[in-house]
């Protein structure tokens, strides 16, 4: 027995399908019969996603669907910049809104194996990311927006491809140079005065507020400082990257080494250890947490610091200086490739400190 | 509970001495930093000072490659105290400007941050879908993504405040919605089950459990918030030209190696840190104690 089980999404995406036909063909150089295929696709899976199946179907159903109708729509856009018309946009927010019904399907999926819970965490954010991809490309290549205002993703693709060597060169710049050699020299320096301060309880107790303090501040701003120190070269970057990257470091260590309860270090004292014993064996592993999570915020902040440091005087090479020479000569896919590089370095330091923090404290509540 | 004698020796005494410790160390490197050009300029002028009058001299260069404290503070108060609040020299003018963009960013973001948070809560796909989108941004260096937006906005003819503003909304909903979903999650499962024996609504549930539970969350996450929408501003004055602001302060200093104004410019930019930080850790202790938390 089929049964109805409505749901806005489909509703809406069935009215807006509905709508698309006033308006055929969708655009200049998309054919009748392509823009009526659309239309029938949307249609047709709003009305299925409507009956009572099972998630599984439904969600093979709505992917089909959506997808292909987006690859079809974004196909139409061939040689037709900014001749969209109302029917484009209006099955577009149909492919849109059946590919949201995917979503909540998936979200609510009673799974009970591991993996296949995994899987859906991963392909829900998935679906979600190319859609700010698919509705990206299509407004602004459908709706004719000025290229200088906002590049479509297709051509920063196809900017990243033919513009290699110079992300590569400003990669080495920035990243490789200022960003990695200040990050060490930071952090190792900020640990370093933290486990030495720790020794002595006068200086922990004067530089805790005070550190505390310092991270609050505006540090980007003594970037003019160093540039005028170091010279245009990396080295005023990597310093910019120390100053900003020490205090957190310092901070943070100094909270993870005062984390150790009185029952662990009576027990070590119990034992006869020494202080480096102490340190190393239980204070140093209990602050590691801690310890992750400054190496976490300072792997942002340091690619920030050489980024804005290069605004104020770079040699003609670093992704900082790409990126404000570029706006100014209006290259926005430039722009917008650096932005990407920027991003894909920026998580994947992130995500491998994050993997190195699961195989250091495998211990945590948190992983168990 | 901490006695006064407590606080001094415990506090007031070692955070004092490292202070005058970092003074020391600074008048030592202004020594060390403006050495090397002012034997330079002895060496052509052909005089030749030792001692404690070349030390002297050192801290009182006109552009030192490092200022000595003093040479800041005498800057600060000049371009505070010294001169018209209407000045284009005035460090007060140009704080305030930036401290307005900050707030209005501040404002914003906030709003935006606590409004993705709600709705997180309550859509089970914006959850699944929205939230690893929103961790993962934050590893993204966004200021980079500053001077295009300033830029881009001019070109439409958006300037002025707005433009700054939204760079620091960018840099300030992401602690607010990650520390609001975590804030408005907080109520334990005790809590939400008795809510449901009321059989109260899903708003009710909202206002009269949820939102209470998540205000320590929201005190601490807007402290980071506006710590960063001050550096959002300060950064989105970098690509206008030295117009106006505590970032266009720095810009102008470092175009002619003001140095003196470069750290008197930081100051004030810290002094507006540490208000508003200080101002937003008030907030949160009386909002607290007027809900009923104990100190």
């Amino acid at each position: 027995m089929i049964a109805f089980r409505p749901n806005w999404q489909a509703i809406a995406a069935f009215l807006a399908g509905l709508a698309s036909l006033v308006a055929l063909p969708f655009t200049a150089t998309m054919e009748t019969g392509a823009s009526l295929l659309v239309t029938v696709i949307v249609v047709g899976a709003s009305v299925l996603s409507m009956l009572k199946l099972r998630p599984a179907v439904e969600a093979v159903i709505l992917a089909v669907a959506s997808h292909g109708a987006a690859w079809l729509l974004i196909g139409g856009l061939e040689d037709a910049f900014g001749t969209a018309t109302f029917g484009y946009f209006a099955s577009l927010a149909a492919a849109w809104l059946l590919a949201w019904r995917l979503v909540t399907v998936l979200s609510e999926m009673k799974l009970t194996s591991v993996t296949a819970q995994r899987t859906v965490s991963l392909i829900v954010p998935a679906i979600f990311g190319i859609w700010i991809l698919i509705l990206w490309e299509a407004l602004t290549r459908g709706g004719g927006v000025p290229f200088v205002l906002l590049p479509p993703p297709s051509s920063i693709g196809a900017r990243i491809v033919t513009s290699t060597n110079i992300l590569a060169a400003d990669f080495v710049q920035t990243v490789l140079k200022a960003v990695f050699i200040g990050y060490l020299i930071g952090t190792l320096s900020g640990f370093v005065v933290a486990v030495l301060a720790d020794r002595f309880r006068f200086l922990a107790a004067g530089l805790l507020p005070i550190g505390n303090m310092v991270a609050a501040l505006p540090m980007i701003g003594i970037a003019p400082i160093m540039v005028i120190w170091f010279g245009f070269d990396w080295h005023s970057k990597a310093a910019v990257v120390v100053v900003m990257t020490f205090f957190p470091m310092l901070v943070n260590t100094l909270a993870g080494l005062a984390a150790t309860g009185h029952m662990e270090r009576d027990l070590m004292r119990t034992y006869g250890a020494s202080h480096w014993q102490v340190l190393g064996k239980l204070r140093l592993p209990v602050a590691m947490p801690f310890i992750f999570n400054a190496l976490k915020i300072n792997s942002t902040l340091a690619l920030i610091g050489a980024i804005v440091a290069e605004f104020f005087g770079t040699p003609v090479v670093g992704m900082g200086f790409r990126i404000s020479t570029e706006v100014g000569r209006m290259n926005l896919d430039m722009v917008w490739a650096e932005i990407a590089l920027a991003a894909v370095v920026g998580s994947l330091f992130y995500g491998l400190l994050a993997l190195a923090e699961r195989i250091v404290t495998f211990w945590h509540p948190s992983y168990r | 509970m901490i006695t006064m004698r407590d606080f001094f020796t415990g506090r007031l005494v070692p955070v004092l001495t490292i202070l005058a410790a970092i003074v020391v160390i600074w008048y030592g490197a202004a020594v060390a930093l403006n050495a090397p050009v002012l034997r330079d300029f002895e060496k052509r002028a052909g005089e030749q000072t030792q001692g404690m009058e070349f030390i002297l001299k050192t801290w009182s260069q006109p552009k030192p490659t490092m200022p000595a404290p003093h040479q800041v503070a005498a800057a600060f108060w000049k371009y505070t105290v010294g001169v018209k609040l209407s000045s284009n020299r005035s460090l007060i003018y140009h704080s305030w400007v930036t401290l307005s963009a900050t707030l209005l960013g501040f404002a914003m973001g906030t709003a935006l941050g606590v409004v993705i948070a709600i709705s997180i809560v309550h859509v089970p796909a914006l959850d699944k879908s929205l939230l690893p989108w929103i961790i993962t941004s934050q590893t993204v260096p966004i200021l980079a993504v500053a001077p295009m937006i300033i830029v881009l906005l001019a070109a439409i003819g958006v300037t002025g405040l707005l433009p700054k503003a939204l760079i620091s909304t960018y840099l300030s909903f992401f602690p607010v919605a990650v520390g609001m979903v975590k804030g408005l999650r907080s109520p334990d499962i005790l809590h939400m089950d008795l809510m449901r024996t009321y059989s109260a609504s899903r708003s009710q549930v909202l206002w009269k459990l949820r939102i209470p539970a998540s205000v320590p969350f929201f005190f601490a996450s807007i402290k980071v918030a506006i710590a960063a929408s001050l550096i959002g501003a300060i950064v989105g004055e970098l690509p206008t030209g030295a117009v106006a602001g505590i970032g266009s302060k720095l810009l102008a200093g470092s175009y002619y190696s003001q140095t003196i104004d470069i750290f008197a410019a930081l100051i004030a930019g810290s002094i507006c840190a540490i208000l508003l930080v200080t101002l937003v850790d008030i907030t949160g202790r009386f909002v607290e104690r007027r809900m009923g938390v104990k100190p």
